[in-house]
């Protein structure tokens, strides 16, 4: 065995890489998911935004070029589904989790039938940066790639808990979200307001689509996404409404992911069916933990799910 | 249980849309069933005497063109399995006389029996090769009843003579034979003399490329060993990425799999500054530095065999099977990191298998838990259906079949 090989010592690494590698889809949906519910609207249609955003980065980024002008493509489609969206649940009468599904077949349908001729072809990719470059070994530079979008996100993330705290806007939207009769009363008009963070929680989801298809694993296929931006919206409640907390969440589901593939690597394979549903199992455990008969979810803002 | 069988990925919601749209052709189907000009060949296999009247199937008249479907269970361009299909139905396409149908993304329901039926009844196809694993019970066996005229041709060898009607046939290919082959390119190259194998499922069919890729390597290089990762089902790209850099951390410098599609752990590998054996189909234009050769179906040959047989009329057995001398499985062409003395060693095993000489698994042979699996002095030919139900890997092999 040679210099290279790193056995145990390893799996951490991996976990660790995996954790840099796999969380971001889940920072970016689970921020605009963050976004979303504060105003009080849920969106369950973020799986079908964030495939839709995969399939166009990586079809922008293929016929222009340019990644980046893929990401910008990948919002773009992002921000329009999440304003369908919200158009519809201003509708009289229509239930926002039934839109959510609706859109998420959609979206997840559309994006297999538009996506067909480029799962061939292979599309100029997202930079990274290297901050490993100070070692020698090779598997701890692959660990800290890190990619540009995930420390956006990173940013992002402390950003959008500032707006959320300290803002007037961010204010307006927790108005919003805890009693749309109170918004109103100030004169202010909430179904614009889930308008915009709709809109703006799709652009994100999509943006997270193309850190998919343009970076890791890197490639357009139909089994992209196996169900991430679904997990995404769970772990808002997880996180308990706080983009912060949605940033830890993400880099604990991202590295669980890592763990199974890591154990086996050095021949660990024992229970590695019970390694992949570990961090559904704690989030469900979280969940049961939390919850109360008497009083709702720390955190939860009130006009979520309210009957309309 | 037979090889060449990759179901479809657990799937989204969304996967019915396909459903959706046979659906819809699958009643197109049927509305043209009501026209009298079109002869129906839909009545079912009862009497054992031809009934006057009875319309003939879609016969292969020689200004009419002879129509061939393919189904395929995922897109055809998916650098893998379904793409290994689709090019052996476009050396069919260019038989003289020969029309083909293709339709992607069908998945392994009921859709399969409306996709199957308006191949009949509107493209007027007389021999359909529906290629995914589940495909065959009940989808192809139900149709084939219906249909006594058409042929159905499945991928995965699971025909009974006696058991399952007489229209239906079913081949599949001993691919092990080339990942042996590739284990020696592999063994051979590696310089850390570790291996990585990233599997779909525990299934003998993979289980069996596991073992004959690291016995391949070890009849070689007795110090390669081959780790493997599981992640569970068929297409899982971020898990398959995942696995692949677990694998690189760990000192790998080879590694192939068994996925659907394996363009990820190909690309990954590249980025990683790896090697990697490509399956299925030819990867080498995703990983231009680090491709090292292929195990690669051929099923171009049976297929045009199988259309001269049945556009003949030619008697032809209802279960294929054969390897790398039937021409079923291929090598991908050799990467430029192959050494001259690894190719030469690698054809020289190539050309003992073609030739039937060499048997991969002959005892003594130990399982990576050091009890004997095939005890000295016997072996197992590739036609053994021992060999079908493997449930243990080699000595060499680091990891264990999750349970």
């Amino acid at each position: 065995m040679e210099g290279e090989a790193l056995g145990l010592l390893g799996v951490p690494l991996a976990v660790i890489g995996g954790a840099l590698r796999v969380s971001p889809p889940y920072l970016f949906v689970s921020l605009g998911e963050c976004l979303t519910e504060k105003s009080g609207r849920v969106n369950l249609g973020l799986e079908g935004t964030l495939i839709m955003g995969a399939m166009s980065a990586y079809g922008v980024s293929y016929l222009s070029g340019s990644p980046w002008l893929g990401v910008l493509a990948a919002g773009g489609v992002g921000l329009l589904l999440g304003a369908l969206h919200a158009y519809l649940c201003q509708q009289p009468r229509v239930n926002d989790i039934a839109i959510g599904i609706a859109l998420m077949i959609f979206g997840v349908g559309l994006a297999f039938f538009l996506g067909k001729p480029l799962i061939q072809p292979t599309a100029p990719r997202l930079p990274a940066f290297e901050f490993g470059n100070w070692s020698s070994s090779s598997p701890l530079r692959a660990a800290l790639q890190i990619n540009v979008l995930f420390a956006i996100g990173i940013v992002l993330a402390f950003a959008m808990r500032y707006m959320l705290q300290r803002t007037r806007w961010g204010l307006l939207l927790r108005v919003a979200g805890e009693s749309s009769d109170s918004a109103r009363a100030m004169g202010y008009d909430v179904a614009r307001i889930r308008l915009y963070a709709t809109a703006c929680g799709g652009f994100l989801a999509g943006v997270g689509g193309s850190f998919l298809s343009l970076y890791y694993p890197g490639s357009w296929n139909e089994g992209l996404s196996s169900g991430q931006g679904l997990m995404a919206v769970a772990l808002v409640i997880f996180a308990r409404w706080d983009p912060v907390r949605c940033l830890w969440a993400s880099l604990l589901f991202g590295s669980a992911g890592a763990l199974g593939p890591a154990l086996q690597s050095v021949g660990i394979s024992g229970g590695y069916h019970l390694l992949s549903v570990a961090p559904y199992v704690l989030t469900l455990a979280i969940m049961m933990m939390t919850s109360s008969a008497h009083r709702t979810l720390l955190g939860q803002p009130a006009e979520l799910g309210a009957a309309k | 249980m037979a090889p060449c069988m990759e179901s479809p990925t657990s799937r989204s919601p969304v996967a019915y849309l396909p459903l959706f749209t046979s659906l819809a052709l699958g009643l197109a189907g049927l509305a043209a069933c009501s026209k009298p000009a079109e002869p129906a060949p839909a009545a079912p296999a009862a009497a054992p005497a031809a009934a006057p009247g009875e319309e003939k199937a879609p016969a292969p008249a020689a200004d009419k063109p002879f129509t061939v479907g393919f189904i395929y269970v995922g897109p055809k361009g998916d650098y893998g399995y379904n793409q290994a299909h689709s090019e052996g139905a476009a050396q069919v396409a260019k038989m003289p006389g020969i029309k083909i149908r293709e339709e992607e993304n069908v998945p392994e329901t009921v859709a399969v029996q409306k996709t199957m039926e308006s191949m009949i009844e509107l493209d007027g196809a007389s021999l359909i090769f529906p290629t995914s694993f589940g495909y065959f019970d009940p989808h192809i066996l139900k149709l084939a009843e219906k249909y006594p005229k058409v042929w159905f041709l499945h991928c995965g060898g699971m025909y009974v003579e006696g058991k399952h009607p007489k229209n239906v046939g079913s081949y599949f290919g001993y691919i092990d034979e080339a990942q042996y082959v590739a284990g020696i390119v592999a063994g051979l190259t590696s310089k850390t003399n570790k291996l990585g194998f990233i599997a779909a499922k525990p299934i003998p069919q993979v289980l069996r490329n596991i073992n004959s890729f690291t016995l391949g390597a070890r009849s070689v290089n007795p110090k390669a060993t081959t780790a493997v990762v599981f992640t569970g089902d068929w297409s899982l790209p971020t898990k398959e990425a995942e696995a692949a850099n677990s694998l690189a951390d760990q000192g790998v410098d080879v590694m192939t799999m068994h996925v659907d599609s394996p363009k990820v752990i190909v690309e990954t590998a590249e980025k990683r500054g790896i090697f990697v054996s490509g399956y299925h189909a030819n990867q080498s234009s995703l990983a231009p530095k680090g491709y090292l050769t292929g195990a690669e179906w051929n099923w171009g040959k049976i297929y045009t065999d199988y259309v001269t047989h049945v556009k003949a009329g030619t008697a032809f057995p209802h279960l294929l099977r054969g390897g790398l001398k039937e021409g079923f499985v291929k090598m991908s062409p050799y990467g430029a990191a192959v050494s001259e003395e690894t190719k030469k060693k690698a054809d020289a095993a190539k050309d003992a298998l073609t030739a039937g000489t060499l048997i991969i698994y002959k005892g003594p042979l130990k399982d990576n838990t050091g009890k004997v699996v095939i005890p000295d002095g016997t072996s197992q030919a590739q036609t053994d259906v021992e060999l079908e139900k493997m449930n243990y890997l080699v000595e060499g092999v680091v990891g264990k079949i999750p349970s």
